[in-house]
């Protein structure tokens, strides 16, 4: 028998320090079911972003006439646009401390001041969209060379928008719940990782939608 | 943050007593096995029957099918399936096996039944987002089933969607339209199912194993459905991207997959600037790790069965873990070996044939594992035990033509040819099938409380195993020959001498069919009738061995389990058993 002894003998190595106990006991790893939670959303989500923008690579490099429209003041627009969006990032570094702190209107006000950036990066975004719109360019069309470049723009924009406004609305549910004592802590902390992985979609999509598309001249 | 598990579990202490809450829209981890159980029987059942419409039609082209003339007056004129129709099927008999099947009931049945009791939690981390998980699934079943319903049938492009096809709209043929649409959604909302099911196994197998319960005690099914969901996380997510992008092209003009000067019939079509090349990428890089999220839960079932009915410790535990661990991560190295036709560079071929024959080394050591887990054992020759051994026969046939088609000159031959049919449906659906049926005469007893009949299922045993080397085997050596697959019929010349192959794999198509009626019948008329089931019918050692059959809503009645042993403490006969539960206290600790 001795050759089945492997995972026994193992097993029992490992009892040694690594005891998980049930139910107020020590976590493994310590990391919070809802904060692992969010962060296997984010690995999932973050291959999702990365499939598209494989996508956008796969294509721009096969395409002979990519074109590059933006000139600076759409390169200044972005720019505020990425500095509104990392500002909410410090303000929701601030809200997840006041929350640990246990300052209730402190986070809240954070939480809020977070979101708020979520929306005015929004507002700059849909202008800058019906902005290009106005341009002619469309999912299928523009001005300017291959059709795949409104495709690849608004796919990539609109799903990172999409996730802007959807974590407005998740920080403000998070807010209202935290202010009525609803939500815990870890829960703000929870949506903070959120909120941080938005933001750093963005900063893989300012350089590689506009930066690499600045108009040379 | 120390009592988090509690405060993810507290909100469902008590159990909830309408109907709606008990059965529908459930919490409960056990309700919602059992739910995602019934989904693939659904599927698995109407997959079946297009299968069998499949291969009646490729060997009786001209006959009337009873039925099939009202559902699609147009694919089916008087129940003469037209070669177009035949597409149709096909399409939806792979997209319900693929997904609705292989990748809900090893994973998401059986899993969400066994998995929490087997670490000793009283539910899933996210019980809500289990729930969530399983609706969504269900509404992408009704989605892709609603298209057999809608004008022009089902889309023609088959389970893998291929572009330029699938994304041009319905200008392409019956089914491009409206059914495309409904299967791409379909797909998509199966990846957020999926996915949100995928997270809520790590987290629960991560943070609610019991007092005691290290990973390396846990079952080896614990971590075949532990690396399943990690892949599943992995790849979902890039076919959910493919699905939207797929959607875009489809209905927002957008050309992903679509090359410029596309003509389809004789009409050119208005897009340009994609690569039909790109859908390819981002499907395989999902469609080769689903391979295993479908097959890894069955390592892990056969691997368990075979402990318990030969009464000796799985052989190997580590290294089988290990080798799992190996072939999830491979899994994501290897998809360019379903591309070999497209045209890559030979250099490319040969970077993705390397790790694909790579991958058959930890295969080869697991399945030489489960043999010595078997040597010397002492056998209980089970309906479970039967399927277990009879996986091991399938995937090993199955996997050696796995070995052919990993090089790319040899693939360049076979891949469009009936060898590739019957390969993957050997290792791929009908191992997958056979780890499910080991699974339910394992834990029927445990989730209904009841026994299933042993001699209906030793029958069904032996007519599925004889009947699915019958259907199966015949593929490989008409793909030698050079029969095309796809092909509605077979015209040529040359092509005719194999009819009569065809033929007897049609006949044995449908008496292994017709089998699958035992094994129904048996389901259900045990679930009422059969012998009551004690705690333990199989004298097994882990946990979910240790609570009522079936169990409390919260799994063991209010107590918190402690464990003590290893999963697979078979063998040495102590206080007249030849077994040590996992929480006995008695004999710790366990082999010092």
């Amino acid at each position: 028998m001795s050759s089945l002894d492997g995972p026994v003998s193992a097993a029992a190595l490992h009892d040694a320090h690594d005891i998980p106990s049930w139910g107020g006991g020590s976590l493994p790893y310590a990391v919070p079911s809802k904060k692992l939670g969010m962060w296997l959303f984010i690995v999932s989500d973050a291959i999702t972003f990365s499939a598209v923008i494989f996508a956008y690579g796969y294509l721009r490099l096969a395409a002979a006439d990519w074109p590059r429209p933006f000139v600076a003041a759409s390169i200044a627009n972005a720019t505020v646009m990425t500095f509104v969006l990392l500002s909410s990032s410090v303000a929701m570094v601030l809200a997840v401390r006041a929350s640990s702190l246990g300052k209730v209107s402190g986070a809240v006000g954070w939480l809020v001041a977070t979101a708020l950036g979520g929306v005015i990066f929004d507002i700059l975004h849909i202008r800058e969209w019906l902005g290009l719109i106005g341009e002619g360019v469309r999912p299928f069309h523009n001005p300017w060379g291959t059709p795949m470049f409104g495709a690849a723009f608004f796919t990539m924009t609109g799903l990172h928008m999409l996730h802007v406004t959807i974590g407005v609305f998740y920080l403000l549910v998070i807010a209202v719940g935290f202010g009525r004592r609803k939500f815990s802590a870890t829960d703000v902390e929870v949506s903070g990782l959120y909120w941080h992985f938005v933001d750093l979609v963005w900063m893989f999509i300012f350089p590689l939608v506009y930066l690499l598309s600045a108009k040379t001249t | 943050m120390a009592n988090m598990p509690m405060e993810a579990q507290s909100h469902h202490h008590t159990a909830p007593t309408g109907f709606i809450r008990k059965y529908i829209f459930s919490l409960d981890h056990k309700v919602i096995g059992k739910q995602y159980y019934f989904l693939a029987i659904v599927s698995v059942f109407l997959g079946m029957v297009l299968s069998w419409l499949v291969r009646i039609h490729l060997v009786w082209p001209n006959v009337h099918i009873w039925g099939l003339g009202a559902l699609s007056p147009a694919g089916a004129p008087g129940g003469v399936i037209s070669p177009e129709y035949y597409l149709s099927l096909l399409t939806i008999h792979g997209t319900l096996m693929v997904f609705f099947v292989l990748t809900t009931a090893p994973q998401a049945g059986f899993g969400n039944y066994a998995l929490p009791i087997q670490i000793g939690a009283e539910d899933m981390a996210f019980p809500t987002l289990n729930m969530l998980s399983f609706w969504v699934t269900f509404l992408a079943l009704c989605a892709l089933v609603s298209t057999l319903f809608v004008e022009d049938g089902p889309p023609i492009s088959g389970w893998t969607a291929y572009p330029p096809l699938s994304a041009v709209g319905s200008i392409a043929g019956p089914g491009q339209g409206m059914g495309q649409n409904l299967w791409a959604v379909s797909i998509a909302l199966f990846c957020i199912g999926s996915l949100l099911g995928a997270l809520n196994f790590i987290t629960t197998t991560v943070d609610l194993r019991c007092k005691g319960m290290t990973l390396m005690r846990m079952p080896v099914t614990c971590w075949a459905w532990l690396i399943t969901a990690i892949l599943s996380l992995l790849s979902f997510a890039v076919l959910f991207a493919a699905c939207v992008l797929l959607i875009l092209d489809r209905n927002a003009g957008t050309s992903f997959f679509l090359p410029a000067g596309l003509l389809v019939n004789g009409q050119l079509q208005n897009h340009a600037g994609g690569s039909p090349l790109l859908w390819q990428h981002l499907f395989w890089f999902f469609g080769h790790p689903e391979v295993y999220i479908a097959i890894v839960p069955g390592f892990g079932v056969i691997s368990h069965v075979l402990s318990v009915f030969s009464r000796k410790p799985v052989l190997g535990y580590k290294i089988i873990v290990i080798c799992l661990l190996a072939i999830g991560f491979l899994s994501f190295t290897v998809w360019g070996h379903h591309m070999f036709l497209s045209g890559m560079s030979p250099y490319s071929g040969f970077l993705f044939s390397i790790p694909t024959l790579i991958i058959t080394i930890p295969a080869t050591i697991i399945s030489l594992l489960w043999l010595g887990t078997v040597f010397g054992g002492r056998l209980r020759f089970t309906t479970s035990m039967m399927f277990a051994l009879g996986f091991i026969s399938v995937f090993v046939t199955g996997g050696l033509g796995g070995m052919f088609l990993a090089q790319p000159s040899l693939d360049i031959f076979l891949h469009g040819t009936y060898f590739v049919v019957g390969h993957f449906h050997m290792v791929m659906g009908v191992a997958a099938i056979f780890g499910m049926f080991a699974g339910t005469y394992f834990w029927f007893p445990k989730m209904f409380g009841r026994m299933m009949n042993e001699r209906l299922g030793k029958i069904h045993f032996w007519i599925t195993f004889i009947g699915v080397y019958c259907i199966f085997m015949p593929m490989h050596f008409i793909g030698l020959e050079g029969m095309p697959r796809r092909y509605s019929s077979f015209v040529s010349e040359v092509m005719q001498p194999l009819m009569p192959v065809h033929k007897f794999m049609t006949i044995a198509a449908l008496i292994t069919g017709a089998s699958q009626f035992i094994f129904f019948f048996n389901l259900f008329w045990s679930m009422y009738k059969g012998t009551k089931a004690t705690e333990n019918p199989w004298e097994s050692t882990t946990l979910e061995w240790t609570v009522p059959s079936p169990p409390p809503f919260d799994n063991f009645g209010g107590k918190h389990p402690v464990v003590y042993h290893d999963a697979y403490e078979y063998g040495n006969v102590q206080s007249g058993k030849d077994y040590v539960m996992q929480t006995d206290p008695a004999e710790q600790p366990a082999r010092s």
